[in-house]
């Protein structure tokens, strides 16, 4: 065994034993705090299979963005543990349960070893094809370009879960700031750190934009960035979180899929097709969508994580 | 089956480009009534509707002209790169459909979700007809798309658009039965993403068309079959899978619940026809195909039984559309053809299709009425509905309409659907079928005699409607009824396949009497099972009817008793989840023995 | 033994586990997060193939990375909505289990 594959195997060993103890811990925090760990690890993983850019977007969202938003919840449910345990299967379900999940895992393991390698790729149309679009991130060619339906639905359902939460306010509260004030010391270590990371953070956030049409990034993985260096800042209680109801805060919103909408309408004259972009100025549309795109990401991705409305304005 | 055209000018004949605009113009009303807020939310999305229903007839004239599925390659890109958009027949009647039954409940909703004078902008409206706008964008999505991972990202906004819809009004109970909702159906989803995954491993594409043509029996072709069939079939809420739907539905405010009743498990539903019908026609063996259905008759017994011993008219109006969802499956065994060893898209699936519009329809017009009842009198508790039907004539009316339409009285959809059925078992001579299929008209007739005995029943004084109802409701209802029931009048064959030898006339005398017999049975079962109380026992007559139905009645509530302690355990979710993990090994079995 | 075999492995046993979780955890929250271990076992399946797909100089297809963005994406929306919902519930009640109660249905007067 070589020491790529060594590693490979110890890596999957621990991601396994992490994902082990999210299902077995006892108290929900614990488990919790191990998601955080496995969402920081699989991008790990994602490298070794060659994908960068999943890398950055498992770390951002799957890992930093989840893992925060779990934690929190399992804090405040804390008191409920003892309660829901006694609504626990009995050792036959359990039993059984485990048994059934085993043979789908082991059906599900022996396909995925059968499954052919090489195997039947588009790689080769994806590169073929780039010349239309005239970025050099194969990834972003196909979010953007030849899959572009998939990432305009993407951010609707985006949108329609964050209309899912606000919609969940108690009627007296509608219009008004998400989840409760947030104090910290003016002194201690998350005020500090809230005035330090985030002009350091919009600026990474923002290559990592910039940078995702010829490498790894993109719209999703920057615009994560600047969302978490927003909720830094309220969390810290620098920052007051803006009131649902304000204009701006929802145009913000629908920036992103707005101006996809746009122009992919505009395609229709200038294109050839609904979501085609003009030849002669792909990359610049394109950019300008993803701009759009990421503050839009920034803004819902936070106030997803922010929550459902729990004060007037 | 078509394939896909060399050139992209075929990407944007004529009509084709009326595809992109039945998905973008939901979508723009969404974002637009987003950033325009208050009021104008609801005025916005009120008027894409006259729009939205205008594109889906001229996609059905296009289609029609055409005489072959409409087409569009999405950026010009074309499969397996990109992404194509595909109406064929069934497409556009579910299309045409969900316009339809979109418009009316919008009429509906209008009352009930108007801001109130005052106010800027309130919560309930505000989501109602952001959430409504998704869910048609959604569906059209679904009904139209030609790829598997866009029918995913369309499953996942139908499920964030229905889900706030179900825990719309705040109470806790509607809270949690949304989250059993959201929780069970990401499971679904989940599920079918792994199936997606293997099948691009092996064939290199996702798009429906070019995996038809390259699809083969295979290990992960087999398991992705079963897995992402199953995940549908958990958001479609089939038996044994179906314990988040009586909840949900019954739960949620009254438009609300037509159109997830009616429409959105449509979605997940269609999905598995194309699965079936159009990916891997021959992979299913009869064998998966006769445990579907088995699954759907399952269905209709437990929803039926269930139905007729409930207290409340909302949740009988759920179970009922438990039973009607098993019903959609009976087709499966039916359309598989045993000398070419595949599905075949024939009367079959036609009657599937007409199926799912004639209960979309008529459940979307009994749920209505049900708010309307409601509102009127307070409750809706079934024993308590005496007088009703003179508080609000044209509401009754419709609520018979709807359930006569879904029993099968020609010239309805269900009728002809029936039929179609009914041929099918003769030419594959699978009998059994018919059985299940009589039985299925013979429950609906019991519990929708059950709700007009008592609504028609005079009360001792004349009910006063607590809020005024508006007359316009009634209309919006009665007129969905009615739709539903006159669906079989409409000439189906450029969209759907109608074998020759279906009975031309509808409403002759022989075809009617064929249609009443199983109204008398159905109202024996009522009796037998339902819960009577109050008023309608007065009268000596009854009381010594009743003497002679008892030990009848008392042996067919013993039957009823098993059902019920069955479906308590299936509600709880450990034996939902198991049953569902079971459910995927036996298809996959089945499907491995041919 | 190369890195397609060792994942893919591991994302069918994160596929199992998440699904045993999901089934016999009764704590909602647990759930949610055996549904984020099934998600991040499907995902793995995507990469596997994507890997398998490398060819002209790639390091995998773009393709199936492309779905895993867009599914991580939209597995994050539905946590939020799924916790937001759970949360909601437990200020209301008190109490965070969707085990209804036997016999009283949501459908209940709401007047009570």
């Amino acid at each position: 065994m070589t020491i790529a594959s060594t590693y490979e195997v110890a890596l999957a060993m621990i991601v396994l034993g992490l994902a082990a103890w999210i299902i077995t811990a006892q108290k929900s925090f614990a488990a919790a705090g191990g998601f955080v760990a496995y969402g920081l690890l699989l991008p790990l993983v994602w490298v070794r299979l060659g994908g960068i850019d999943v890398a950055l977007a498992e770390a951002a969202i799957g890992g930093g963005l989840s893992g925060v938003l779990l934690l929190g919840a399992a804090a405040r449910l804390g008191t409920t543990e003892t309660a829901v345990v006694a609504e626990r299967p009995g050792v036959l379900v359990r039993l059984l349960a485990s048994v059934l999940s085993a043979f789908i895992a082991l059906s599900l393991a022996a396909v995925v070893l059968l499954l052919p390698d090489p195997g039947p790729t588009l790689a080769p149309a994806a590169v073929e094809n780039s010349a239309a679009t005239g970025l050099g991130n194969p990834v972003t060619n196909v979010l953007m370009a030849f899959r572009a339906m998939d990432t305009l639905l993407e951010k609707v359902v985006l949108l329609l879960a964050l209309i899912g939460i606000w919609s969940l306010v108690p009627d007296r509260f509608w219009g008004g700031r998400p989840g409760m004030r947030h104090e910290a010391d003016p002194r201690g270590v998350l005020a500090f750190l809230a005035r330090l990371l985030p002009p350091l953070g919009i600026v990474i956030g923002l290559y990592v934009l910039w940078v995702g049409a010829d490498h790894p990034g993109g719209a999703f993985q920057g615009g994560t960035i600047l969302a978490a260096m927003w909720l830094l800042v309220m969390m810290a209680g620098l920052m007051d979180a803006p009131p649902i109801s304000r204009r701006w805060l929802r145009l913000t919103l629908i920036a992103g899929p707005g101006i996809f909408l746009v122009v992919g309408l505009g395609g229709l004259w200038l294109g050839n097709a609904f979501l085609a972009y003009p030849s002669a100025y792909a990359k610049p549309l394109i950019v300008a969508i993803e701009l759009a795109m990421t503050l839009t990401v920034a803004a819902t991705l936070g106030l997803l994580m922010a929550g459902v409305p729990e004060r007037r304005a | 089956m078509i394939s896909h055209p060399v050139s992209i000018s075929d990407a944007v004949t004529g009509g084709s480009f009326l595809l992109v605009l039945s998905i973008v113009l939901p979508i723009a009303g969404a974002l637009l009534a987003f950033i325009a807020g208050g009021r104008r939310s609801e005025w916005i999305v009120l008027g894409t509707m006259p729009f939205g229903l205008g594109v889906a007839i001229a996609i059905a004239i296009a289609m029609q002209k055409s005489a072959s599925p409409l087409v569009y390659f999405l950026g010009g890109w074309l499969p397996p790169l990109g992404i194509a958009l595909r109406a064929d027949g069934p497409s556009v009647v579910m299309v045409a459909i969900t316009a339809v039954v979109i418009c009316t409940i919008g009429v509906f909703a209008r009352t009930e979700f108007c801001t109130p004078a005052g106010s800027v902008e309130a919560r309930q409206p505000f989501a109602f007809w952001i959430l409504l706008s998704a869910v048609w964008a959604a569906l059209n999505t679904v009904f139209l798309g030609g790829d598997l991972f866009t029918l995913y990202v369309a499953m996942e906004l139908l499920t964030f658009a229905a889900v706030p819809l179900v825990c719309l009004d705040g109470r806790a109970a509607t809270l949690q039965a949304a989250l059993r909702y959201l929780l069970f159906a990401l499971l679904g989803s989940v599920l079918y993403l792994v199936g997606t995954a293997l099948l691009y491993g092996t064939y290199g594409t996702l798009d429906i068309v070019l995996l038809s043509h390259r699809v083969h029996a295979g290990s992960a072709t087999l398991v992705a079959a079963s897995l992402m069939t199953v995940g549908l079939l958990a958001k479609t809420a089939l038996f044994p899978l179906h314990l988040w739907l009586p909840p949900a539905h019954a739960g949620a405010p009254a438009p609300a619940s037509a159109v997830l009743s009616g429409l959105v498990v449509k979605g997940s539903f269609f999905i598995v026809v194309r699965l079936w019908f159009n990916v891997m026609p021959s992979l299913p063996g009869p064998t998966a195909a006769q445990l579907l259905a088995g699954l759907g008759a399952a269905a209709i017994i437990f929803g039926s039984v269930l139905a007729l011993r409930q207290e409340r008219l909302k949740l009988l109006i759920a179970y009922s559309t438990l039973a009607q969802i098993g019903y959609l499956f009976l087709m499966f065994p039916l359309a598989f053809d045993l000398t070419e060893g595949r599905l075949q898209s024939g009367g079959a699936l036609t009657a599937g299709i007409l199926q799912a519009i004639s209960h979309a329809t008529a459940k979307a017009a009994m749920f209505l009425v049900a708010g309307l009842i409601y509102t009127a009198v307070g409750h809706d508790r079934i024993s308590g509905l005496a007088g009703v039907a003179r508080a609000l004539p044209l509401g009754v009316f419709a609520f018979a309409l709807g359930g006569v339409a879904l029993v099968g009285v020609p010239p309805s959809g269900a009728s002809l659907a029936k039929e179609l059925l009914l041929q099918s078992v003769a030419e594959t001579h699978q009998w059994w079928w018919a059985v299940v299929i009589q039985m299925g008209g013979i429950f609906t007739s019991g519990y929708l005699l059950l709700v007009l005995a008592h609504a028609l029943v005079p009360a001792d004084r004349r009910v006063a409607p607590r809020a005024p109802v508006s007359r316009t409701q009634e209309a919006a209802a009665f007129a969905l009824a009615l739709c539903s029931l006159l669906l079989g009048l409409v000439p189906w064959e450029p969209f759907l396949s109608v074998p020759v030898g279906i009975s031309s006339n509808p409403l002759a005398l022989g075809t009617l009497s064929k249609a009443l017999w199983p109204i008398l049975v159905g109202a024996v079962l009522a009796i037998l099972l339902g819960r009577w109380g109050g008023r309608t026992v007065q009268m000596p007559l009854r009381k010594s009817l009743l003497i002679v139905v008892d030990p009848i009645r008392r042996r067919t509530l013993a039957f009823s008793k098993i059902i019920e302690l069955v479906d308590d355990i299936l509600q709880r979710w450990t034996a939902a989840t198991v049953s569902l993990l079971l459910v995927v090994i036996l298809l996959g079995a089945a499907m491995l023995l041919g | 033994m190369n890195a397609a075999v060792v994942f893919g492995l591991c994302g069918a046993i994160a596929i199992g586990l998440g699904l045993y979780g999901l089934i016999t955890n009764p704590q909602p929250l647990r759930k949610i997060l055996a549904f984020n271990l099934l998600g991040s076992g499907a995902f793995l399946f995507f990469g596997v193939v994507a890997r398998r797909g490398a060819a002209v100089g790639l390091g995998g297809d773009p393709v199936p990375q492309a779905l895993v963005i867009t599914g991580i994406v939209v597995a994050f929306a539905a946590t939020a909505l799924a916790v937001a919902l759970l949360l909601r519930l437990f200020e209301m009640t008190g109490a965070a289990t969707i085990r209804a109660d036997t016999r009283s249905s949501p459908a209940d007067d709401p007047e009570a």
